[in-house]
Formats: structure tokens, sequence, C-alpha cells
């Protein structure tokens, strides 16, 4: 950590206003943010979708996307008044003295060009190194950056090479400069957590060997705690809080701050565990499925009991959202079978009776593109219970207003709404209260929460809790988030490959995996404890 | 290299299967004719008689299928069969007409392309300006420009001053420069109607292409916009510019049948539509198939190329 | 007419027009109310000026008997007579009024065009949202062929259709509308296909709605802003096609006024100097220019509302 007493600011930002156009009128992203960073420091910037973090971020480099401009305020870089530039003066700091690493590697790598000569394109165009050198240094950043086989991956294009690799690959290029201060945009986002830890380590330990100022921007409040020296929270455009990062995870001052945590407090009561001569509700025996030639689903045997909620977790592509799609009829299984109350169901959702239907009902994570946005409340929610049960007028009427009243909305102010009239919760609880009309037994959650803010992600998961204790529901969890899966979880699922990794209570794999891929799962997520990662890193090079 | 060579040769085999079923639709259209070419030919004089040995002398007494594989197999070797209006083989009267269409098409295109996409790309760079939305309004009016009405505003404005001339003469001798000259209105005419089209296209292609996130990446190295269109931009542009063009050659025919018909040009466009007056069907057949066949190989050549600047695609894993 | 004569006669059309667009917005400001205004009053003149030819022309085709000094088909006096007093415009080849002819155009011109528009719409949407919604090989099936009909240039189909079916109104109705409902059909499968995606109709398919209720209830109201869109598109281009094919002498046929023919059985004035030829030709243009100017705002709108 640097010496904060003596050290001159690089970057001071002070009441920054930030404005996008929709629709041809100006509105306000971010309102009057100041920031000041010191040289070596990072800052992490964190806050939750539409808060104005990476507007912000960009407007570290006095830049502002197509679209949105730099309305008000003072933006000086190491003395210079980034704002007050003229274009080619600009341009002679951007990528020279401040860098950018962006969320999506992929997208932000030109596929026409080698990663190497990307790299090298920045010290060469600003003059700063001769091409051979860039080339040798390009070698010795991607070794630094615990690149394999570093001499030869730059020869690569973008395309080739792993998501995890080409996020290291873009942090390299943009250390190429040595610049002073480097905007890390939620770089690990659209990572999985195993690979999440080794970009992490590789960030941090460059950025701490050039003594980089650095902005790191996420919305995961222990990512952050592990990378940053000091942790600003916005809300809205707005500043929450800003402290050092012990004390903000330790005791932060405002609500807002503390609510980042909501999920990982959440937890509901246990129930008790089943009697192993009860019967299942639904029954998966040997289930296997296939895409063309590649199997992603191999011999999947799992039960489903009333009032119990089974969370699967899994990294992208281990299967969990195929199992998903088995179990409603999406995707009929090459071999197996699933019985729902002692029946066999078809394979396929189109020949299952609609009674069939009615009793396995799906909540999507997306409530954006999972309601209509054309149909009112009324019918979205009416709809299942018009269809299955035969409601028809005052009934159908009175059984909608019933089902608003269970999911806390007011039916006279939300049964004649739109889809694009309601917040994303209360979106999510249309979702939930749709499934619900069906008078369903089982209820597929896929990643429910994980598009939602935490306390609304918080509230939501309640509100399952609630109705699968007043109305006895099974729910098949499916998430890639530990922390949901304590939150809620009676059984545990861990899945890799098309295949189940380890099955149990809960608090035994949570807290004692057996297999070695839940424990790498485990311990590759970040903690709350600033310290997490630094540990992590020693014991693993212990072991 | 496997990949991309096993998706060329799919993507040709594909187009010349639709070729393939464009000569059917072609070739079975006659046979929805209410009656027969025999019946057609010879009009109210017919009598059985009559009837039945044109029959015979078209082959028509032969089944569908047997007619069709001695039409395609013509056609192959460049033998139409013969005018119903006036008995002549039609590869007689395809022969300077097609050569001259050709010209006229290949003037076109030579000038219009360079210019719309030099003018697409300008109005993507210059987007939401007041010239991008004047150059923007233009082409949207040339767009809604029946061919003829444009064709017959430069008769007026250039023409009938005598600057060029309205009525196109191809004589022989004039050489490539006099070819040039007289063809230049008609050629003119086409381009204004593509080019407004192609370049409405090429602006949208660019923009999109400018939104993508490496673009930005490269302004936010701090690389000058030169550099960014010509080595961050154009290489990934080239594969959509690609598929603008060839989209737009459907304007380009449907515009040169027209354009042959104001300024009384010698080509392909006016024989079919002459003939589609006489109901001359062997002959309207025919040049479909060609014009067709142009428009499929055309699209088909823009597919390889496409595939082929894929940068994507050029290096498999 | 000299190229300065005539930039001048253009700039003078696109001032005449901006003050006729920017005085109809700001009357249809003040007769509405509520979002329609706010809409109207973000509106650019181009739209507005568009919205105004529109109801312009459906006025003169409803009400041609009314305006129009003579009959439709009446010779009143030689051929080619120049501009008069009770030959407003002169007389074409026949000695019929051009000014009569060329209100009843309106009529005929714009009405089959529009019935062509709505045919192919009708046909070519619903099996486009069919396709897309049913999926698997049906979908397969007939996009390929209509990738196979589409391969063949509109006009050079539809000259080889006209050969074969002759050139009655009806043929022509039948074969613009089916040529172009291929194109409907792409556009509509399209745009159902990012639709059919989304997890709401993945919802209503595990309900177990009707293919009927998916279609109807589920995508197409989802659909409609581009497809409306693509009406406007469409019927400048069936517009275009049919005066094309009029100005060939295979369209709408005598003795039906229709601009496309007014123009080819006039054009021999032209080389004489005398522009009266360019009027339905010059008709055409500026009823497509309209409604490219209105399709244009309207997608802006739509765009906008996505967001």
């Amino acid at each position: 950590m640097p010496d904060m007493s003596n050290a001159t600011p690089l970057l001071v930002m002070k009441d920054v206003h930030i404005e996008a156009r929709s629709n041809d009128i100006w509105t306000s992203v971010v309102e009057g943010v100041d920031l000041t960073l010191r040289k070596g420091e990072v800052l992490g910037l964190i806050g939750e979708s539409g808060a104005g973090k990476s507007t912000l971020g960009l407007a570290a480099m006095g830049f502002a996307r197509d679209g949105c401009r730099i309305s008000g305020g003072s933006i000086h870089f190491d003395g210079i008044d980034l704002l007050a530039q003229s274009e080619a003066g600009h341009r002679s700091i951007l990528g020279r003295r401040i860098a950018y690493v962006a969320q999506s590697a992929a997208a932000s790598f030109n596929p026409a060009h080698r990663l190497i000569s990307q790299y090298i394109e920045g010290p060469v165009q600003h003059g700063v190194m001769q091409r051979d050198e860039a080339m040798r240094d390009a070698f010795d950043l991607y070794r630094r950056m615990q690149l394999p086989d570093h001499e030869r991956i730059g020869f690569r294009y973008p395309h080739q090479v792993s998501g995890g690799q080409l996020q290291r690959a873009m942090t390299a290029m943009a250390m190429s400069c040595r610049p002073d201060l480097i905007i890390f945009d939620e770089p690990t986002t659209a990572l999985d957590v195993t690979t999440q830890v080794e970009v992490l380590s590789a960030i941090r330990d460059i950025v701490r060997q050039y003594n980089t100022a650095a902005i790191y921007i996420t919305h995961d409040l222990a990512v952050v705690a592990q990378m940053a020296d000091r942790i600003k929270i916005l809300r809205h455009g707005r500043e929450v809080e800003e402290a050092d990062t012990a004390e903000m995870v330790n005791a932060p001052r405002e609500d807002y701050s503390r609510s980042l945590w909501a999920v990982r407090e959440y937890n509901r009561i246990p129930r008790p565990e089943v009697k192993s001569s009860s019967v299942p509700l639904l029954a998966i025996q040997n289930i296997s499925a296939a895409y063309g030639q590649a199997l992603c689903l191999e011999d999947i045997n799992l039960d489903f009991h009333r009032g119990r909620t089974v969370a699967v977790v899994g990294e992208s592509g281990s299967g969990k959202s195929t199992l998903a799609r088995v179990i409603t009829g999406l995707k009929p299984p090459s071999q197996g079978s699933i019985h729902l109350d002692g029946d066999e169901l078809p394979g396929s959702y189109r020949k299952r009776s609609r009674d069939q239907l009615r009793r396995v009902q799906m909540i999507y994570q997306m409530a954006d593109t999972a309601l209509n946005p054309k149909l009112r409340i009324g019918e979205l929610i009416g709809r299942p219970a018009q269809m299955y049960l035969g409601l028809r007028g005052k009934a159908l009427t009175g059984r909608v207003r019933e089902l608003l009243d269970l999911i806390g909305l007011d039916p006279d102010s939300f049964i004649n709404r739109l889809p694009s009239e309601l917040s994303g919760g209360q979106k999510q609880r249309i979702g939930i209260a749709r499934a619900i009309a069906a008078e369903p037994k089982l209820i597929i959650c896929d990643e429910v929460t994980s598009a939602l803010d935490q306390i609304v992600a918080a509230e939501i998961l309640k509100l399952l809790d609630d109705l699968q204790s007043k109305l006895g529901l099974a729910y098949m969890f499916i998430t890639h988030d530990i922390s949901t899966v304590r939150a809620i979880a009676d059984d545990v699922v861990i899945m890799s490959g098309g295949r189940i990794m380890e099955v149990g209570p809960k608090g035994r794999v949570l807290d004692s995996p057996e297999s070695p891929y839940t424990r790498a799962l485990l311990e590759s997520v970040p903690e709350r404890d600033p310290n997490w990662l630094t540990k992590k890193l020693r014991k693993s090079r212990l072991g | 290299m496997r990949k991309i060579s096993n998706l060329i040769l799919q993507r040709l085999a594909l187009g010349f299967v639709t070729l393939f079923l464009v000569s059917l639709v072609i070739f079975l259209a006659a046979e929805l004719l209410p009656g027969d070419i025999a019946e057609a030919m010879l009009g109210q004089s017919a009598t059985p008689e009559t009837l039945a040995s044109l029959r015979l002398e078209l082959g028509l007494d032969q089944p569908a299928y047997i007619r069709y594989v001695h039409w395609l197999g013509g056609a192959l070797t460049g033998d139409f069969g013969k005018s119903l209006a006036t008995g002549r083989p039609i590869s007689e009267l395809l022969h300077p007409q097609l050569e001259n269409t050709f010209f006229l098409a290949t003037y076109s295109i030579v000038l219009a392309v360079p210019l719309a996409i030099g003018l697409g790309v300008l109005t993507a760079l210059l987007r939401n300006t007041l010239p991008d939305r004047l150059l923007n309004g233009v082409a949207l009016t040339a767009i809604s420009f029946p061919e003829f009405f444009v064709a017959y505003i430069l008769i007026c404005v250039l023409a009938q001053t005598g600057i060029f001339p309205s009525m196109t003469r191809l004589t022989p001798g004039g050489g490539l420069g006099g070819f040039l000259y007289s063809a230049f209105l008609p050629a003119l005419t086409l381009t204004m109607v593509v080019t407004a089209h192609m370049m409405r296209m090429t602006r949208a292609a660019i923009i999109n292409l400018l939104a993508l996130p490496y673009i930005e990446m490269a302004r936010l190295k701090g690389m000058p916009s030169l550099r960014i269109i010509v080595i961050h931009a154009l290489p990934n542009a080239l594969a959509p510019i690609i598929t603008v063009v060839a989209i737009n050659i459907a304007y380009l025919i449907t515009g040169v049948v027209i354009v042959e018909v104001v300024f009384v040009y010698p080509g392909l466009g006016q024989l079919m539509v002459d003939s589609v007056s006489r109901r001359d069907m062997p002959v309207v057949q025919s040049i479909a198939l060609i014009f067709a066949a142009t428009y499929v190989l055309i699209n088909l050549l823009a597919d390889v190329l496409s595939i082929l600047t894929n940068p994507r695609l050029l290096h498999t894993k | 007419m000299t190229p300065v004569m005539f930039l001048t006669w253009g700039a003078l059309a696109i001032v005449l027009g901006t003050i006729a667009g920017w005085s109809f917005r700001w009357i249809l400001s003040r007769c509405t109310t509520g979002y329609v205004r706010i809409a109207v009053r973000q509106a650019p003149v181009a739209a507005s000026f568009g919205m105004l030819i529109i109801l312009l022309y459906v006025g003169v085709a409803i009400l041609a008997p009314l305006i129009a000094p003579f009959a439709e088909r009446e010779v009143v006096a030689d051929q080619f007579m120049p501009w008069s007093a009770t030959n407003l415009l002169g007389t074409d080849n026949l000695g019929r009024d051009m000014f009569t002819r060329l209100i009843y155009g309106a009529r005929n011109t714009v009405g089959i065009a529009f019935a062509v528009t709505v045919i192919a719409f009708v046909i070519g949407s619903t099996f486009g949202l069919l396709a897309a919604t049913v999926g698997g090989w049906a979908d397969q099936l007939s996009s390929r062929l209509v990738d196979v009909m589409m391969a063949i240039p509109a006009l050079i189909f539809s000259l080889l259709l006209l050969t074969i079916f002759g050139t009655s109104i009806i043929s022509l109705v039948l074969v613009i509308a089916v040529i172009d409902s291929t194109r409907v059909f792409r556009v509509a499968r399209a745009v159902a296909q990012t639709i059919v995606t989304m997890d709401f109709v993945e919802a209503a398919r595990l309900r177990g709605e009707t293919l009927f209720r998916l279609v109807f209830r589920e995508v197409l109201p989802n659909a409609l802003a581009p497809l409306i869109a693509e009406f406007g598109l469409r019927f400048c281009f069936v517009f275009l096609s049919i005066s094309a094919l009029s100005f060939l002498g295979v369209g709408i046929q005598p003795p039906m006024a229709d601009w496309g023919s007014m123009v080819r059985d006039n054009a021999a004035l032209i080389t004489f100097g005398d522009l009266t030829p360019l009027l339905p030709a010059g008709a055409i243009a500026l009823l497509a220019v309209a409604v490219n100017f209105v399709v244009d705002w309207f997608l802006h709108i739509a765009s906008g509302l996505q967001e």
C-alpha cells in the first residue's frame, strides 16, 4: 500500500456531471462525483447496474461514449486538464499514460489482428518503443501475466485463445506503455469463478510490480476487497460512501453499503431432512442428453421432494441449464426417465398432458424477456389460471388479485400495468406469481436473482421461501452463486462437464466437501476478508 | 484450413442447387400457360391438324422433364431454341444485346461502387452532422424516384442542352471513348439509383461496426481516426460491404431494363420488354434465366469472398 | 432546361416543402393532445411534410370524380394540346385531358398498389410468423422455397409471370403480390425469430398454448412495429414496381388512367421541351418520398422505444 500522507494526487475529478441522450433528451447519469487517486493507489469503484460506475471510469480518461457527454466538473490527470486538451493532446495520453481494460476481452480485441500486433500497436504508435523492443517486452509481460507458452501465444488470433487468457493478454496490453493509471472495467465479471481467481491474482501482481495506480470497477464487493486500497460506492450516479477497504468491509457507515452483503447475510431456517422411505415428487433416473455428437448430460440421477429446495450449482457449460431443459421437456433426453408423482413423463413437452405441464413451472433469470411486454399484468398472471384451472370472469379476476396480494404487490395499482412500467424486482415477482398461478408442484428457478441488485435479490429469496412454506412447493434452484446457495438451499448438487460431482445436504457439501472439484470451486469464491486472495495464493503455492 | 474449404464447397453446392431450382421455376412457369406454346404461336388460326404438327415439331408431345433437360442442356451450350415471334434462333437475337447490357452494367458498377462506398463511409464518419443528414435526405429521395423519372430529368438537364445524346446509338468504330460517351446518360441514371441504395446500406454497416467494443478499445489506446478506420475497421468491414454490393445488383438489374427502354438502348432489357408485349415466351424465359443466373452467381461470389475475408474463419484453432 | 434552372427549381421545391411541412406540423400540434401531440411536436419537418402529402393523395384519390373537370376516359380535344384554361395541363396522345387523367391516376395507381401491398402482407407475414414459430423442417422448407423465388430479381420475375398470365388487372395484382410476399415473408420471419427465442415465448410453449395463440397473442404484438415500418417500405416498392411495369407497357392497361402509362404515352413531348409528361412521374416520386420520410421517422421512434 502506498504512503498516503505525502503522495501527490495523480487523478483529481471534481463535481463531475455526465449526461446520456435517449430519445433526443439528455438525462443525468453521473451527478457531481468527486474522486481523488494517488500514484500507485488502487481505488475500487462499486455499485449495482445503472449506478454510473463504468461511465465514471471512462470519464477518468476524459472519454465519453457516443450518446454521452461530460457536462460539468473538472478532470485533472497529473496536473493536466483532460477536458481542455486538444484531440491530439488527449490521444497522446490515452493508452500511453492512462490505459483501459474492458469487461469482455473477446469483444474488445480486434478479430482481424494477432494479439501481439495489438500489444505493440500502443508502444510503437506512441513512440515509446521500437517494434522489436516492444515484441520482447510483450513476451516478458505475457510471462509475468502467467500466460502459458508466452513466446508463442501472442501470435494467435483472439478467437483462438480462452476467455481467462484473453483477459490477461488484455491486461498485458494495457501495461505495454507502462501507464500511470489503468481503468479495469469489470474485468472478471464474464469469467467463471475458478478462472476468476487466476486473473485476479495476475492483475494484482502486475499492478503492484509496476506501482501502477488503478480504478477497479465491479459490482462484487468481495472481489474488490481483494484488489483495492480504498473503496467508493456509487448509487444512481451519486457517491454513497468512500472508505479504506478494511473499514468498508468491516464497518460501513451507510445502510446502503451494508445492504450490498444482503444475500450473504440472508439465511433461512433449515428444513428437516427427508425420510429415506418417502416417495420423491420428481425422480430423474439415468438421464443422458447430447447436442449432436457432444454429450452434455451424462447419467444423471436426482430426486426432488415436496417442500424442499435443491440447489444445482456449476460453472458455465456444466450442464445445469440443460438439466432444467430436460425436466421441462424442451430437450428430450437421449436415455433415462423422469417420473412425476410416480408417472413417467414423456421426453418432449409437446407430448405431455396439460396437467403434467401444469405441475412443473419455471421462473427465468431475465424477467425482462420472460414477460410478454405487450400483455398487461392481469393477463400475464391470469392466463395459467384460466388455462389450467378453467377460471373465468370474476373468479379469474379474484384469483389474480389474490396472487398479487401473495407476492406483495397492490392489486389495484398493478393489475392493469404493462411490464415496462415495473421495476426489475417487481417484474421478477410477476414471474413468480405466474408460476404460482398454475398451482404447480415443482418450480425451476433459473438464476432468478443473478440479474437483480443485492437487496432486491434478498427480498425475492425471502418471498420464494415464504411461498414454499405456505404451499409446500419443491424448488430446483439453478445458480452459480455460492452465497445464494447458502441462503436458500436444503440440498446441493454440484455439476461439472455434464456430470454430478457431488450431492448432499447443504451443510455437509459446503462445509466438508468430498469431491476435489467441489473443494476447488468453493475455494475460488472470493470472501469478504480482504486478505482472502493472499491467503489462498499462499496456500496453493505451499500445496 | 480444411474448415474454410469445406465451408466454401458447401456454399458453392448450395449456390448451384439454387441455380438449378431457379431454372426449374423459370421452365415450369411456361407450363402454367393456359394451353401451350403451340396454341400461343398459332393463336386464332389454329386447327387441330396444324396444332398437332407444330407440337410434334416443338417436341411438346414429350413429357415435361425431358423437355426441361433439353432446354437446360441447350441453354448451357448457348442454344436457347427459337423465338415464337420471328422464328429466328434466340441465340442470334441475344448476340449484340447481351454484350451491350453487360457493357452498360459494368460501366455503372465502376461508377457506382467507389462512389457509394466512399459516400457511405463518409456519412458514417460524419453521422448525425448536417452533411450526413443532407446526403441521407438526397439518397432517400433518389431511392423514392422511379428510374424513368431520374432518366427523364437527366435528359431534360443534360441532353436538351446538347451535351449528351438522349438516345443511345452504339455504332461500332467509335472506339471505347465513343461507347462511353454515348452510353453516359443511361449509365449515370443507373449509377444514381444504385448509389443511393448502396450508400445507405454501407453507412448502416459501418455504423454497426464502429459501435463495436474493439473500435472503442482502439480509441482508448489513443490511436488516430485514420488508423482506426484503416487498420481496425476496414479488415472487418470487407465482408459486410461485399454483401451490400451484391444485394444492390438486384436494383441494377431492375434499373437496366427500364433505363434501356427510356434511352432506346439496344440491350437485353429492351429485348425482354418487347418479347413480353409479344408474349414470346421462349425469349422471355431465356433472358430471365440469364438475369437470374447472373444475380445468383454474383451473390455466390460475394458469399465466398465474405468467407475469405472473415478473420475468424481464416484462422481457425 | 439548363442545369442552373434545374438546381433553382430543386431549391425552390425544398423551401416550399419545408414551409408546408412546418405549417402542417403546427396545425397538427394544435388539434392533437397528450402523447400524440408530443410525438408530433418532435417530428422532423420531412416527416410532417410526408404526412401532409399522403393525406393530400388520399383526399384526391377519394374525391377524384368531384375534383376532375372531365371524365376519366373522355376525349375532349385534339392530341397533345398545350396548357390552356379549359385543359389546365393540355391533352394527351389521344386528346384526353391531362389534369383529369392525373387526378384519376391517384385513384388507380395508388389504389392498386395499396391493394397489392395488403395482399402481399397478409400472405407474407402470416407465413413468415408461422414459419419462425413452428421452426423445424417446415420453416426450413418454406425459407428455402422463398430463397429460390428471391433469387430471381423481382422485376424480371414479374415480367416472366405477366407474359404467362397476361396483363389484366387481376393478374397484375396477384403476380406482384405473390412476388412481394416473399420479401415480406423474409422480414416477418427474421423479426419473429428474435422474438421466438425470448423466454416469454418459451414459457408460453411450456404452458401448452396453441400455435394460433402463440402466433397472434405472443409473437405478433411484439412484431407489430417493425412490420408497420415494413408495410410502408413495401408499399413504396410495390408502387414503384407497378409504375415501372406500366411505364414498360405491361402494367395497368389503357384506357385506365395511370401515372406510369401516362409517362410512357406522352414521353415524346419531352424531346420537344414540354415537361408535362414529367408531372405524373413527379407525382409518383413525390408520394414515394413522402412515405419514405414518414417510415424513416417511424423507425426512429420505434428504435427509441426499444431502448
